[in-house]
């Protein structure tokens, strides 16, 4: 943690607080018990136009309608993604494996059989880079013990669907479980130890439920960053550096976090030393941090135990006043509509950092800070004030909210589906996207004329589709046509069609 | 070419032209027949094929008629009523936000499109003719080379006037889809981007009085900027620009042997380079999380840190664009679709081989920040300690974004008679212009 660059601007904000906020006086205070059901703002109707009823699944019920596959120790499991199709589920054995497994293809189940508590252990002997990864949709991952990792765990880079459940992570380097990029997703029962960053890292991803997850002597251990309508609900969360982390990383394409629910979770002496590499985000955090919201919208966090944490129990940021952030002129620096409702608050800042001291010192607070606020927070609130010892929370309103009961999940009602594309349109695109860098209608450029394949084919789209699949050297002049057989059959039959029906 | 040969070649356009279309691709299926076939209009080595009418091409036609313009779409482009729109596998994908960066099967970032096939092909004229520089002796081309991955070969590229400029030539492909310019981000589009080495000093040294004259008072090019924009009375500035971003976003390379495989023909790429991209994409290498998939660029700022060559001073990059120290140092996180064509790499061309540019990154955060300057290094530049055969496999995985399909032709004769400052050698990608013969008369 570079300490110093913190110091400084927290110095700074600080002297500014406190002429901001010396001029009201303290009341007595008023208890809440009514309010409304807080609804997150977010019409998931509207944006998926499909809303039946909540499902509590990530993935569709009827996807895995493949076949099983059984990988026993001694066999790479690998070997078995490479031949398996969607729709299949892939079963580990209990035993041990070392390799790294990539799913660069949708809808596979990839299970660990656990017998009387032996688990399938993924071992990278600490010089394996991941354990899995994958880019597909509607990917599963269950039950395996995920070891001695250089890089992540279990990583996703822009898998919609996902669901990772039931897994044990024990020191694997940088992520134990990072989605990444991916819409309308489950990270459940997973237990996690260990880890220099994020135990589990939500990044910019949207729909994310995270659940009765263990997690514990990491830097940080639940982090959302960059990403929209999550929601981390009872989890427990001990002995990091930092407990829960709701945050916009400058710098990122995407660049917002909002509407983040924070709630039912145990946030428990999280005082664990900071071991984050140098320059990362995480590194900034100071030890004992139990919530941390740094420049995301709306979070609202509610009903959590969080104790123990010795510099104190929730810090809000904005970007200014937080070490290790660059500058983007397109992401909004202040954590703007934060929502703290009732939270059991105990022994927090006990042993806060000398930042905070001074912050409290400057706005005349005495006391171990449960409640922290540093820089620009715009219509943000706090229900039951008193309760708790605050520094910087004085331009926070009464909420008017007192639970958020009314969201379940923020997973999509239906998963989201392959986009829907007209098979004329599929032959089409697949034309100009990738046969026009090749073929033109009349001239030669790498392979024959548009003209000279129709007059070969004509009355035959399915014999031009068979061959695009599969192509054989035909003419001595020309070279070689690469084979075509990603793109599915429906799509070669709609791109024959396509190229028999050209006049121009 | 000189003059008198095009005559030869107006010569052939006539002949190829009596003929039908349908004669000619059954007179010409293998080189055997080509050569001795009685329509092939010159004798070149390479020339295998007579085209009556290529689609995207500009249509040459006899000298004392001028140059009409292209009225179909370059590869990837379909003619709509917007313009050239274009059209990519991709588009069949969703991104999260829209904001098209990913993994495999990901969408495309927005991109500029929508242009005119004339507005493309016009600008195909600019970019490549000298006219454009002060002295008439460079032309954008010369540092955005067709065949070096529309970079120029250089570490530093060199102007007009022969001042060796600070900076290396960025290459050209897919900027379409760049929301910032130049290696410092100082531009947001391509028409203000393509003001920038026009008008400098040590680029092509022209000025926009200069420019507007030298255009205005050619024989052909207004009658081509009025086919391009349907008005005459004299060429514009924002013409001129509007039709270089034209031909600049045309540039796109989408269909390299990753993207088939991205596509899901996993037999696309070998063992070495699969396992190439699984380190390339790992949370130890981490390239992926900027030089992010479909583009393998993430469009934003970033602070690595690499070194100055030898006697140059620090290029602070993106400070001074923004104004803040926290992006000393800092560059445009550059594409690497067609990376092993651009040599040498980064901004000041330090590198010059794949190899030394993707050991920068494990030789210690922040090794080559020089003595007493504050950089704030990008997290993602740690300390990954890969093995060199891992080094050997990421270098292997960039030379799978290799795709030229889209390459555009150098035009032969420029519409300025200047001699074209470069020579392509891309026959074996693209039609030489020779073999464009087109439907000239119509």
């Amino acid at each position: 943690m570079q300490t110093g660059k913190l110091v400084g601007a927290l110095l700074i904000a600080g002297a500014f607080a406190g002429g901001l906020y010396l001029g009201q006086g303290d009341s007595a205070p008023v208890i809440a018990s009514g309010g409304t059901s807080y609804g997150g703002g977010y019409n998931k109707a509207e944006d998926m136009a499909l809303a039946t009823s909540a499902s509590a699944t990530a993935v569709a019920a009827d996807t895995y309608d493949g076949i099983t596959h059984v990988v026993k120790p001694g066999d790479s499991i690998q070997a078995v993604v490479k031949i398996a199709n969607p729709g299949d589920t892939i079963q580990v054995m209990p035993g041990e494996y070392s390799e790294t497994i990539y799913i660069d293809k949708d809808s596979i189940r990839l299970v660990g059989v656990i017998e009387k508590g032996e688990r399938a252990t993924l071992n990278g002997k600490g010089t394996l880079n991941d354990a899995i990864l994958y880019s597909g949709n509607n990917i599963v991952v269950e039950n395996f013990l995920i070891t001695k990792y250089k890089g992540n765990a279990i990583m996703g880079q822009a898998g919609n669907n996902f669901e990772i459940r039931n897994n044990i992570i024990i020191d694997t380097g940088v992520y134990g479980i990072f989605p990444q990029l991916g819409k309308n997703g489950i990270v459940e029962h997973n237990i996690i130890s260990g880890i220099e960053d994020a135990a589990i890292y939500v990044g910019m991803s949207d729909n994310i439920h995270v659940a009765h997850n263990e997690v514990f002597d990491s830097v940080a251990g639940i982090e959302i960053e960059n990403s929209r309508h999550a929601i981390v609900e009872n989890n427990y969360v001990h002995d990091n550096t930092g407990g829960i982390l709701a945050f916009i990383t400058p710098g990122l394409p995407i660049k917002t976090t909002s509407d983040v629910i924070i709630r039912n979770n145990f946030v428990v002496n999280n005082n664990h030393v900071n071991f984050g590499a140098p320059g990362s985000t995480v590194a900034g955090i100071p030890a004992g941090t139990g919530v941390l919201i740094m420049a995301a919208d709306k979070v609202v966090v509610e009903d959590n135990i969080i104790s123990g944490n010795k510099t104190a129990g929730i810090i809000i940021t904005d970007h200014d006043n937080a070490a290790n952030t660059t500058l983007d002129p397109e992401s909004d620096p202040a954590p703007d509509e934060v929502v703290l409702l009732d939270n059991t608050m105990v022994n927090n800042g006990y042993d806060t950092i000398d930042e905070v001291k001074a912050l409290m010192l400057l706005n005349f607070t005495t006391g171990n800070p449960d409640i922290v606020r540093i820089g620009v927070s715009r219509d943000s609130c706090i229900r039951n004030r008193h309760r708790y010892i605050t520094v910087g929370l004085k331009d926070f309103t009464d909420c008017t909210y007192s639970n958020t009961d009314a969201v379940d999940t923020y997973l999509l009602d239906t998963p989201v589906p392959p986009r829907e594309i007209d098979p004329a349109d599929r032959g089409k695109i697949a034309y100009l996207g990738v046969c026009t860098g090749c073929h033109s209608y009349t001239g030669r450029i790498i392979g024959p004329p548009i003209q000279m394949i129709q007059a070969l084919y004509m009355d035959n789209p399915q014999g031009l589709a068979d061959y695009i699949a599969n192509p054989i050297k035909k003419r001595p002049d020309y070279p070689e046509m690469p084979k075509q057989n990603y793109l599915d059959e429906e799509t070669r039959l709609a791109v024959a069609k396509y190229v028999l029906s050209r006049t121009n | 070419m000189n003059r008198s040969q095009l005559g030869a070649v107006a010569v052939g356009v006539a002949v190829v032209v009596g003929l039908s279309t349908m004669a000619l691709f059954v007179a010409a299926p293998s080189t055997a027949a080509l050569s001795t076939a009685p329509l092939a209009v010159k004798t070149q080595a390479n020339l295998k094929w007579a085209a009556p009418e290529d689609p995207f091409a500009s249509e040459l036609e006899p000298v004392d008629r001028g140059f009409k313009l292209a009225k179909h779409c370059p590869p990837s482009f379909e003619l709509t009523d917007k313009g050239c729109e274009l059209r990519s596998l991709y588009q069949f994908y969703d991104s999260v936000q829209g904001r098209g960066v990913g993994g495999t099967q990901t969408s495309l970032p927005a991109n500029r499109d929508g242009f005119s096939p004339q507005q493309i092909d016009l600008g195909r004229f600019l970019f490549f003719d000298p006219l454009l520089s002060g002295d008439g002796s460079q032309s954008c081309a010369s540092c955005h080379q067709p065949d070096k991955g529309f970079a120029d070969g250089k570490a530093l590229s060199v102007g007009a006037t022969g001042a060796v400029g600070t900076r290396s030539a960025p290459s050209l492909w897919n900027s379409a889809f760049l929301t910032r310019l130049f290696w410092d981000g100082r531009a947001t589009s391509l028409e203000e981007q393509a003001q920038g080495p026009l008008y400098a000093a040590n680029e092509m040294n022209n000025n926009p009085v200069q420019l507007l004259a030298s255009l205005n008072g050619n024989k052909h090019y207004p009658v081509m900027f009025e086919q391009a924009f349907g008005v005459g009375g004299g060429i514009t500035l924002d013409q001129i620009y509007t039709s270089l971003a034209a031909f600049q976003s045309s540039l796109i390379s989408l269909n390299s042997r990753y993207d088939q495989y991205a596509h899901g023909n996993h037999q696309a790429l070998n063992e070495r380079e699969i396992a190439g991209l699984n380190v390339f994409r790992s949370f130890v290498a981490r390239c992926s999380e900027c030089h992010q998939p479909p583009l393998f660029t993430n469009n934003q700022i970033a602070v690595i840190g690499t070194p100055e060559p030898a006697g140059m001073a620090l290029d602070i990059g993106a400070e001074a664009t923004f104004n803040s120290a926290k992006l000393k140092g800092g560059f445009k996180v550059p594409t690497l679709r067609n990376i092993a064509k651009t040599a040498p790499y980064m901004h000041s061309g330090v590198f010059d081989n794949l190899r030394d540019a993707t050991e920068f990154y494990t030789k210690g955060r922040g090794h080559a920040v020089p003595e007493g300057v504050e950089m704030n290094l990008h997290w993602h530049i740690w300390e990954p300690d890969l093995a060199e055969h891992e080094l050997d496999l990421i270098v292997d995985f960039m030379k799978t974004l290799t795709d030229e399909t889209a390459k555009p032709q150098v035009p032969v004769t420029l519409p300025s008679g200047l001699e074209q400052p470069i020579l392509s050698t891309a026959a074996d990608h693209f039609v030489p212009e020779a073999q464009v013969i087109t439907d000239s008369v119509e």
